[in-house]
């Protein structure tokens, strides 16, 4: 019988293509602002997933993110680097300018300050050129994102000379990094140099960057830091965590976001479940037959559920691959740049069409049970 | 072939030989606050081996008695035995395995699935009593070719006369060779000589002796071919012989 029931559902082509775009185009929807969304809040810890080798990120007590830090003075460096179970500690100086560039245009960076020594707080990879070039004098690094929003004709940006805040800066790498929520300009130098660029108030040191003694984990590190400093500390996961929180808190994008899936999901209802209705009205003759000749109520319930099943399969299959095609044909895109479909993501569009169908497919199914063997005869 | 026509005011217990037997049958109709009795305490005997034809009016009751008779529709009150089983003393999924098992249905719309070719429709009660889809094709296959259509087994409904249509139906009655096959109207659709080929049909297929067949109709064109007619009016048997009654 099951095969009966997907004959009669292919069958008839209109509502069978328009149950599978129905659950096509909700999956599409679902999975893909779900997949925008998370990439999106992800953004928020970009700057700590920019500098995987620091164990612990510590900072004045009331600093929040990356963005939203209040400097502290000089000596928490050593205070921190007093503390037992710290292999190394150097600063990291994260604050905001202004560049003009060649051309004139005016465009607010953010600076990164790295250790002079090690350069520990640069991306890993570099796009261009290599780490080594901030030795020379004046030398910022600018990440892929800041070229292509202040080179936007193309031109390479290698020995382009910007004014920083009043200060000369030329651009001797590219770094691949995962762009911030802002998708802001960010140039990168040495720590030394960035207290030049970045005129300010007596303490201007935003964060030290920790790394953990062998054998000690990066939350105990984080809990004698703060014990020993009164400073506060975080480990990588939980500062990255910290910036998606930040975003979440004091942005209306989830509910914006939650709004649109919400919508997918009402469309897939709307659709399905009219299309649906609309097979089944279509069909009662024919169910309310095999009914009369002795099909079980049962029996037309896994019918009605394989038909749902196969429209599902099908139309979430195209769903999630229309979600995969969009996202790697923006991959190129600077503001789509590391967008991934976490695997989470598909599995909650999977759940969510699973609730579409059995919405839809139970009202349907209500229609056919309901109908009697004898009104066949009326 | 005739036999003795049973007298169906008789009440009491039912003949052991009866295909279908009815006893005080009743059914009521709730319409708003008024209840509307369709049928009034039926007494009836269908033996095997007859085209037994239900005549009547639209409203007499015609619909309900055949929907009773077949364990489609309860009766609000009295007995109902085919080939000795009380059916609506059965549960509900028995009572459909034994529709399954035992009934065939030949509808006026014929009801055919426009999706399936003319096989699997004639095939559906094999595929679902569980027969292989392949061994209930070939006896669907079979069953057609008896009905003169072999040649269309691959067609879809849409692409048959209504004629085919109709004999695809009742291949669907017979293929699962049931002891009981019940025919609505199934000539209404058809002009007179389509008609009487179905029925001439349906005497070669459908009636044999351990088979009764009840046609609902009242299609006046065909009541020559009837083994025995009875007549319902307003929820009663007004008349149960041979012929149709003067005067109708």
């Amino acid at each position: 019988m099951i095969w009966i029931a997907i004959r009669m559902l292919t069958g008839d082509g209109q509502k069978f293509y328009g149950l599978v775009f129905g659950i096509a185009f909700s999956t599409l929807l679902i999975t893909q602002q779900l997949t925008i969304f998370v990439n999106l809040i992800e953004r928020g810890a970009s700057s700590v997933y920019n500098v995987p080798t620091a164990d612990v990120w510590v900072m004045d007590e009331v600093s929040r993110t990356t963005d939203v830090n209040y400097p502290m003075a000089s000596t928490a460096l050593d205070r921190v680097r007093s503390v037992p179970g710290v292999e190394w500690a150097v600063p990291h100086l994260r604050a905001g300018a202004s560049v003009r560039s060649g051309d004139g245009d005016l465009e607010g960076v953010s600076i990164v300050g790295v250790d002079d020594a090690t350069l520990i707080g640069l991306p890993l990879r570099m796009v261009t050129g290599s780490a080594d070039v901030l030795s020379q004098p004046d030398s910022v690094i600018i990440d892929d994102v800041g070229v292509a929003r202040l080179f936007e004709d193309g031109r390479s940006p290698i020995e382009e000379r910007l004014e920083l805040n009043d200060q000369r800066a030329v651009i001797r790498a590219v770094a691949d990094a995962i762009p911030s929520f802002t998708s802001q300009v960010t140039l990168y130098t040495k720590y030394s140099q960035a207290l030049r660029y970045v005129p300010g108030t007596r303490n201007r040191l935003s964060f030290v960057l920790v790394g953990a003694s062998p054998g000690v984990t990066a939350g105990e590190l984080a809990t004698r830091i703060e014990a020993a400093t009164g400073l506060r500390a975080r480990t990588r996961d939980q500062f990255a965590r910290d910036g998606v929180d930040f975003i979440i808190q004091n942005t209306g994008i989830p509910l914006n976001f939650g709004i649109t899936v919400a919508l997918g999901f009402i469309v897939g209802v709307a659709i399905v479940g009219l299309t649906f209705s609309l097979f089944i009205r279509d069909n009662i003759k024919q169910f309310g037959a095999l009914k009369a000749i002795g099909v079980t109520n049962a029996k037309i319930g896994r019918m009605v559920a394989a038909q749902a099943g196969l429209v599902g399969l099908i139309g979430y299959g195209l769903g999630v691959v229309g979600t995969v095609l969009f996202i790697w044909s923006f991959s190129a895109n600077p503001t789509f740049k590391g967008f991934y479909i976490p695997w989470q993501i598909p599995l909650i569009s999977l759940v969510a069409v699973a609730l579409i169908l059995a919405l839809t497919g139970w009202l349907a199914l209500r229609n056919v049970l309901r109908t009697e063997p004898a009104s066949v005869f009326r | 072939m005739s036999g003795v026509l049973l007298d169906t005011s008789a009440i009491g217990g039912c003949n052991p030989a009866a295909a279908i037997c009815t006893r005080g049958v009743t059914r009521d109709f709730k319409a708003g606050q008024q209840t509307i009795t369709v049928l009034h305490g039926i007494d009836l005997d269908v033996r095997s081996g007859e085209l037994t034809y239900l005549v009547g009016e639209s409203g007499s009751g015609k619909t309900t008695l055949i929907s009773i008779m077949c364990g489609i529709l309860w009766p609000t009150l009295g007995e109902v035995k085919v080939f000795g089983t009380d059916i609506y003393s059965l549960g509900d999924t028995e009572l459909v395995e034994f529709r399954l098992k035992n009934i065939g249905f030949i509808f006026q719309q014929y009801n055919l699935i426009p999706s399936i070719d003319a096989a699997s429709n004639a095939a559906v009660p094999l595929i679902a009593q569980g027969v292989d889809r392949n061994e209930a094709r070939e006896r669907a296959v079979a069953m057609l070719e008896r009905l003169n259509i072999g040649n269309q087994a691959a067609k879809l409904p849409n692409q048959l006369s209504g004629g085919q249509q109709q004999r695809v139906a009742i291949a669907r009655a017979l293929v699962h060779e049931p002891r009981l096959v019940v025919c609505d109207e199934p000539t209404a659709a058809l002009d007179a000589a389509s008609g009487r080929r179905v029925m001439d049909l349906l005497r070669d297929v459908a009636v044999a002796a351990d088979r009764a067949c009840i046609i609902v109709t009242h299609d006046n064109r065909i009541f020559d071919l009837a083994d025995r007619i009875l007549v319902l009016e307003d929820g009663r048997i007004t008349h149960d012989g041979k012929h149709m009654p003067e005067g109708h």
